[in-house]
């Protein structure tokens, strides 16, 4: 454990900044180290919209129990089942009768449909950049095994677009501790742009204490030394994670990502509709896709719900009205609080 | 009787469940007592007794380590331990799916009998079920001890000043049902084992045990969680000083997974007086299945914010701990 990257952090004195993760494997890795009580109060780490099933619309959820309704074996993992849309969620659905199976990868479900072949299968394909590729494995083993019983329900989101409109609307973030798995597949050169463009530091990061740490104390160091380093990207974006991360990032992986899908606009829940940020199936593999399309719509179970501020760094969990009373992991209002990656479970669990 | 599987006939109380008590049961299980065949066992008894049961539904039924049939003594026996009793006495309630084969069920039967002779008890009745299904398998076991004169051992019993001992490191059982389901492999057997010989070497050797819990589902978190509200305490524990299982720390970097939450099978949480912790310690460490035992925490009065557990992290930070919520899945991303 190298104590004078954690010392430094302890002892900094210097101008107070607000620094945001967009991960949820950072969510998790910040609450279980207990970090924030450690560091100065002069750095405030945020969390921002890093998960993936966070930032589904309702829509997506709605859509999902429709198919279910509808007679449709929807194959999800566990932390989509309670994620409340308009009408409820997957988990209340299937104590109606809907017929809902976890797997652990998707991959296990090219089994599954092959043994029961009378069944219609979607597998709610949700995820960023570190997922998609694996979705495309899928994709490869229905096509080359010819199964026709398994459809797909896209939610993927890319990164890069959202970190966009947070700081084209303002948001409150001097740096980005950015997610050391989305760049192992699409490089730290992705941040370039970024980073460019708003002249923000970016230190992609890895999860263990050390690697946190490391992390955090020189997106310290870049986001004190910002003025200097504006107009040099390739100052801006430092790669603290360089065990499993390259500029490039996984060509193959790209490349498959490019072979099944194409950037359109996504809804991001709490955000709104965010351009090019969603990847959809191309035309010429749309009869693998179960409707992705248009599922636009976000609307809150509950008034008061924070969700939208939660996401976006302009609250923390504990300032939501709803947290901790109604809003539990028990009895969510919103997915903050039902996802394990989601910033309310983790504060709420911690 | 030659190797077969079940069917419902082997359920229906007539000719074939007698075969299949006697050819698989009795050859295992024979003790003086079961093998008189009545409708109860009649034994000897005590001024204080403890009673418990459990049911195992295992899945997968063998698992690298140990098997449905080990695991429902283990977990009986141990809860019965960590009472303050001495296990004497358990019954065994089996439902058989049907097409389940009869090698793989004398196979549990028998692992479910060294492990009795392990932990010194015997198993003197049982049930047998045949249901429709697919070859699986449920067991329920239900215990009975004698607990003697002078222990008071309770979840209500923590007091300030108390120190925490934890018998191993953690998730080795979590661990090796996974990875079956999962299909990973690992060197990572399921920790399960009767603790009979730890627990009493303890009471033996005059330790005043104040509570004992053993680490089942739900982890080391949710277990501490419950007894520091049974007790109104504050329970501060050192993330540095949980023993490690390398093994297990990967895989839980695989997935996702935290090792305070993760079930075994084969561990206790000990809180002792302060005086005694070191001989506790040492007579934990020489025995089987404790060897890498450690202090890990201590007792306070309750804080500000109540009752409930809290983690000093590795790099100084505090992590409060509640119990369990939801099933405690690999993550996605």
């Amino acid at each position: 454990m190298n104590r004078n990257y954690l010392e430094e952090l302890k002892k900094y004195d210097g101008r107070k900044m607000r620094l945001m993760e967009v991960c949820g494997s950072h969510t998790a890795a910040i609450a279980k180290t207990g970090i924030r009580d450690v560091i100065s109060p002069k750095i405030s780490l945020v969390s921002g919209p890093g998960c993936p099933v966070c930032v589904c619309p309702s829509a997506y959820i709605d859509k999902l129990i429709e198919l279910a309704e509808n007679g449709k074996t929807i194959v999800t993992f566990g932390d989509m089942l309670r994620v409340p849309g308009s009408r409820g969620s997957l988990y209340e659905a299937k104590g109606r009768g809907a017929e809902v199976i976890m797997v652990y990868s998707p991959l296990d479900l090219v089994n599954t449909a092959q043994k029961e072949s009378e069944k219609e299968f979607v597998f709610a394909a949700v995820g960023f950049e570190t997922t998609i590729p694996v979705y495309t494995l899928l994709l490869d083993e229905i096509r080359e095994l010819e199964i026709k019983n398994i459809k797909i329900l896209t939610a993927l989101k890319c990164m890069p677009p959202v970190i966009d409109r947070l700081c084209e609307s303002g948001a409150d973030i001097d740096g980005f501790i950015a997610p050391g798995h989305v760049s192992v597949i699409s490089g730290s050169r992705t941040f370039y742009g970024l980073a460019k463009k708003y002249g923000i530091p970016f230190a992609i990061t890895g999860f263990g204490d050390e690697e946190l740490t490391a992390g955090i104390w020189g997106l310290v160091k870049m986001v004190q030394n910002r003025e200097r380093l504006a107009g040099k990207p390739e100052l801006l974006v430092r790669n603290f994670y360089s065990s499993v991360v390259s500029e490039e990032g996984n060509t193959r992986a790209k490349e498959k990502i490019n072979e099944y899908f194409e950037y359109k606009k996504a809804s991001w829940r709490g955000i709104g509709i965010i351009e090019d940020s969603g990847l959809y199936l191309k035309e010429r593999y749309l009869e693998l896709d179960a409707g992705s399309m248009d599922l636009v719509e976000d609307k809150k179970i509950n008034e008061s719900c924070g969700c939208d501020r939660v996401l976006t760094g302009r609250m923390s969990p504990d300032e939501c009205p709803l947290f901790g009373k109604i809003c539990t992991p028990l009895s969510p209002q919103g997915a903050c609080m039902v996802s394990s990656e989601g910033s309310c479970y983790q504060e709420y669990k911690g | 009787m030659r190797d077969m599987t079940v069917t419902m006939a082997h359920g229906a109380g007539g000719k074939a469940t007698g075969e299949l008590i006697k050819n698989v049961f009795l050859k295992n299980l024979d003790n003086d007592i079961l093998l008189k065949m009545e409708d109860s066992a009649l034994v000897p008894g005590s001024d204080r007794i403890a009673v418990t049961t459990d049911s195992f539904v295992v899945d997968p039924i063998e698992y690298d380590g140990g098997d449905i049939g080990r695991l429902s003594v283990c977990g009986t026996v141990n809860d019965l331990l960590v009472s303050g009793a001495v296990p004497r006495y358990l019954t065994c309630g089996f439902i058989i799916e049907e097409g389940m084969e009869t090698e793989l069920l004398n196979r549990i039967v028998s692992s479910m009998a060294d492990t009795a002779k392990e932990a010194g008890v015997k198993i003197v009745a049982g049930d047998t079920k045949v249901v429709e299904g697919n070859g699986g398998l449920i067991i329920n076991t239900s215990g009975v001890g004698f607990v003697p004169e002078g222990r008071n051992v309770s979840s209500k019993n923590i007091r300030t000043g108390d120190r925490l001992i934890i018998s191993g490191s953690l998730g080795q059982h979590h661990t090796a049902i996974l990875k079956k389901r999962m299909n990973i492999e690992n060197d990572i057997p399921s920790d399960n084992a009767p603790l009979v010989e730890m627990v009493n070497a303890l009471f033996e050797g005059g330790i005043n045990v104040h509570a004992m819990r053993d680490v089942t589902r739900g982890g080391l978190a949710t277990v501490l969680s419950e007894m520091a509200e049974a007790s109104g305490v504050r329970i501060e524990i050192d993330e540095d000083k949980i023993p490690e299982d390398p093994g297990v720390s990967d895989f839980c970097n695989l997935l996702g997974l935290d090792r305070l939450y993760m079930g075994n099978e084969g561990k206790i949480a000990v809180f002792v007086p302060e005086a005694c912790c070191k001989e506790a310690l040492e007579i934990i460490r020489k025995s089987r299945y404790g060897e890498n035992a450690a202090v890990i925490g201590a007792v306070d009065k309750p804080s500000e914010d109540g009752s409930g557990v809290y983690m000093k992290t590795a790099i100084g930070g505090i992590r409060r701990l509640g119990a369990l919520v939801g099933e405690g899945l690999p993550r996605i991303c």
